[in-house]
């Protein structure tokens, strides 16, 4: 690996930043190479914070699941004293995935290979023929389940790292706090994921959905059936153009803001939803304001957010509130997994409002996603043409000084981290 | 369809519904969904729940795959009928396969249904195969059978090979 690694980054530049020229470009290579791909995992997922988790998933002591994140099998846990463990689900013994289970509740685990049993902490509890062992073997804390070099959350969102050396998790998310704490700030009875996840894949390279997932630019021909159908439901929406701006927010974290017309639980009413909806949608804002004055109480309630945290989180605060990641297992290969957030006690009607609008447009088989899938593949498969016709243009907004949503600020920001850390700088 | 134009819910047998169901499969496999759609009643509903739920989890208060209600689903089949639904253009092609096909009870205006399918996608040269349960609750309306519920429970981890389901299962 190293003769190529080395040549990729010595010999081409990976991005093109010429502000003097008024360009912003971005090369094909970046999508398909197996030499970055092992880069990126080297110098961005094993060095960043990533996201695991929410909260709310462990509602109860003993609450556990299993999660695969950077590559890595994670078990997660809640122990009797509700705290939270994130554990590297390998028998410290002969390497056997310890918990097989996607999720329950447990007092402990026991590793089916040779019966070693742990705790909801991770420590060892018990092994058979224990008395084999030299004296101590089971306090050594390498014979427990080890924990994920760090482990920490912001707001309910959970995070591991696991690089030992990792700035602390406020630091690095920076900037992306403001648009988690407004996703935080929905409910005073704090957020919950909704039952179901949303797991699939995309062949294609995992940054392409990193730029997907802020990119205003696309939706009048990408999504063009989606807009129609909303034309469709005209007298269900409320009269509001798409209107925002993108910003960088620094660290590789960006974001788009905007207004647009369709209904927003927390708290834009459309008039689908009814005189029932209206009221209750109206008593949401009613408390954000009090709770959050109306400024705040304004941009929680009627503006949208697609919120990218680098490298691969992205929280969506849009007709429905959605949290997804991704990770690439190949140049050409992603899976994606994709949560429904929501708040706690949410009244009935406002939750099957809300997982209805999520379906809608969201996911693998809503009226969007999907074609957002096949831009990507579609994208992928151009890049075979890479010999010929090497870059991306990333220069929409360049000389703006506030550039809109359907700009590319944002992404430019994204491409300058994720070329800082894979030239190691 | 051999059933004639006066059955009744007590009269329907299972060759009838494998029938029914033999003739839903070729209208999607031939995408006339057109013609598909006007085999669901009025408040009929269509599921495709995400995996790691109850297989009659509720979609009020579960994140599906797909969950529509009537009106929803005319849209989506004006939408998979357009060149710009991109996902399918060109139509993937598709052949559906339904088996074990049970009347599982008569339940009060509905008839309850099972039958395991296979359905195999082809787009870009690549194939992707769904399989799964396939529950219906079937009526009769005007002397024909219609659908007022289906619900398609994939048995794979999710989609995780198939990225999409962005034909009709």
């Amino acid at each position: 690996m190293a003769a190529p690694l080395k040549k990729v980054v010595d010999n081409d530049r990976l991005v093109d930043d010429d502000r003097e020229g008024q360009r912003f470009r971005v090369s094909r290579t970046a999508f398909v190479s197996k030499e970055i791909l092992a880069l990126e995992r080297a110098n961005i997922f094993d060095k960043v914070w990533l996201y695991l988790g929410h909260e709310s998933e462990l509602a109860k002591p003993g609450d556990f699941l299993t999660r695969s994140v950077g590559g890595r099998t994670l078990l997660f846990t809640r122990d009797n004293k509700s705290k939270f463990h994130a554990l590297m689900n390998t028998c410290p013994h002969r390497g056997a995935r310890v918990c097989r289970e996607r999720s329950g509740n447990a007092k402990s685990f026991q590793c089916f290979y040779h019966g070693w049993v742990f705790g909801l902490d991770g420590a060892l509890r018990d092994m058979p023929g224990k008395e084999s062992y030299p004296p101590g073997f089971a306090e050594r804390s390498t014979s427990s389940l080890q924990p994920a070099p760090k482990f920490d959350s912001y707001r309910g969102f959970c995070f591991v790292s696991f690089n030992p050396n990792v700035e602390s998790l406020p630091e690095y998310l920076g900037n992306a706090r403001e648009y988690m704490d407004i996703v935080a700030d929905q409910s005073e009875a704090g957020m919950t994921v909704v039952g179901g996840t949303q797991e699939y894949s995309i062949r294609a390279n995992w940054k392409l959905l990193a730029e997907n997932s802020y990119d205003g630019y696309h939706a009048a021909t990408n999504h063009a059936t989606y807009l129609e159908y909303l034309k469709g439901t005209t007298g269900g929406l409320v009269p509001i153009q798409l209107t925002g701006s993108g910003r960088d927010l620094g660290k590789g974290h960006g974001v788009v803001e905007y207004r647009a017309p369709w209904g927003r639980p927390v708290a834009q009413w459309i008039p689908a939803w009814g005189d029932d909806g209206k009221k209750r949608v109206e008593a949401i804002y009613d408390n954000l304001m009090s709770r959050h004055g109306k400024e705040r109480a304004d941009r929680i309630a009627l503006y949208n957010r697609n919120l990218h945290v680098f490298p691969n989180l992205v929280i969506n605060d849009i007709m429905a509130l959605t949290v997804r990641t991704f990770y690439p297992s190949e140049p050409d290969f992603m899976t994606v997994n994709a949560w429904a957030l929501a708040p706690v006690q949410e009244d009935p009607g406002d939750r099957s409002a809300r997982l209805f609008n999520f379906l809608e447009f969201l996911g693998p088989g809503g009226f969007a996603t999907p074609d957002d899938i096949e831009a990507l593949e579609q994208c992928q498969d151009g890049y075979s043409n890479l010999a010929e016709v090497g870059w991306n243009d990333i220069s929409k907004g360049l000389t703006k000084e506030t550039p809109s949503f359907d700009d590319e600020a944002q992404m430019r920001g994204y491409w300058t981290e994720w070329n800082r850390r894979i030239y190691g700088a | 369809m051999s059933m004639t134009a006066t059955a009744t819910l007590q009269t329907i047998t299972r060759a009838d519904v494998e029938d029914f169901l033999f003739a839903e499969a070729d209208l999607i496999d031939a995408w006339k969904l057109p013609e598909w759609l006007e085999l669901f009643t009025d408040d009929a509903h269509y599921f495709v729940p995400s995996t790691d739920v109850d297989p009659g989890a509720r979609p009020n208060d579960n994140l599906f795959y797909i969950a529509d209600d009537r009106f929803r689903l005319g849209e989506r089949v004006k939408r998979l009928m357009k060149r710009t639904a991109h996902v399918e253009f060109p139509h993937s092609k598709v052949r559906h396969i339904v088996g074990n096909i049970r009347i599982l009870e008569r339940d009060g205006d509905d008839l309850k249904i099972s039958t395991s399918f296979i359905a195999h996608r082809t787009k870009n040269a690549v194939t992707d195969v769904y399989f799964g349960t396939g529950l219906y609750r079937l009526v009769v309306r005007d002397g024909r059978l219609a659908i007022r519920e289906k619900r398609s429970i994939l048995a794979s981890d999710g989609l995780r090979q198939q990225g999409r389901v962005s034909f009709i299962l």
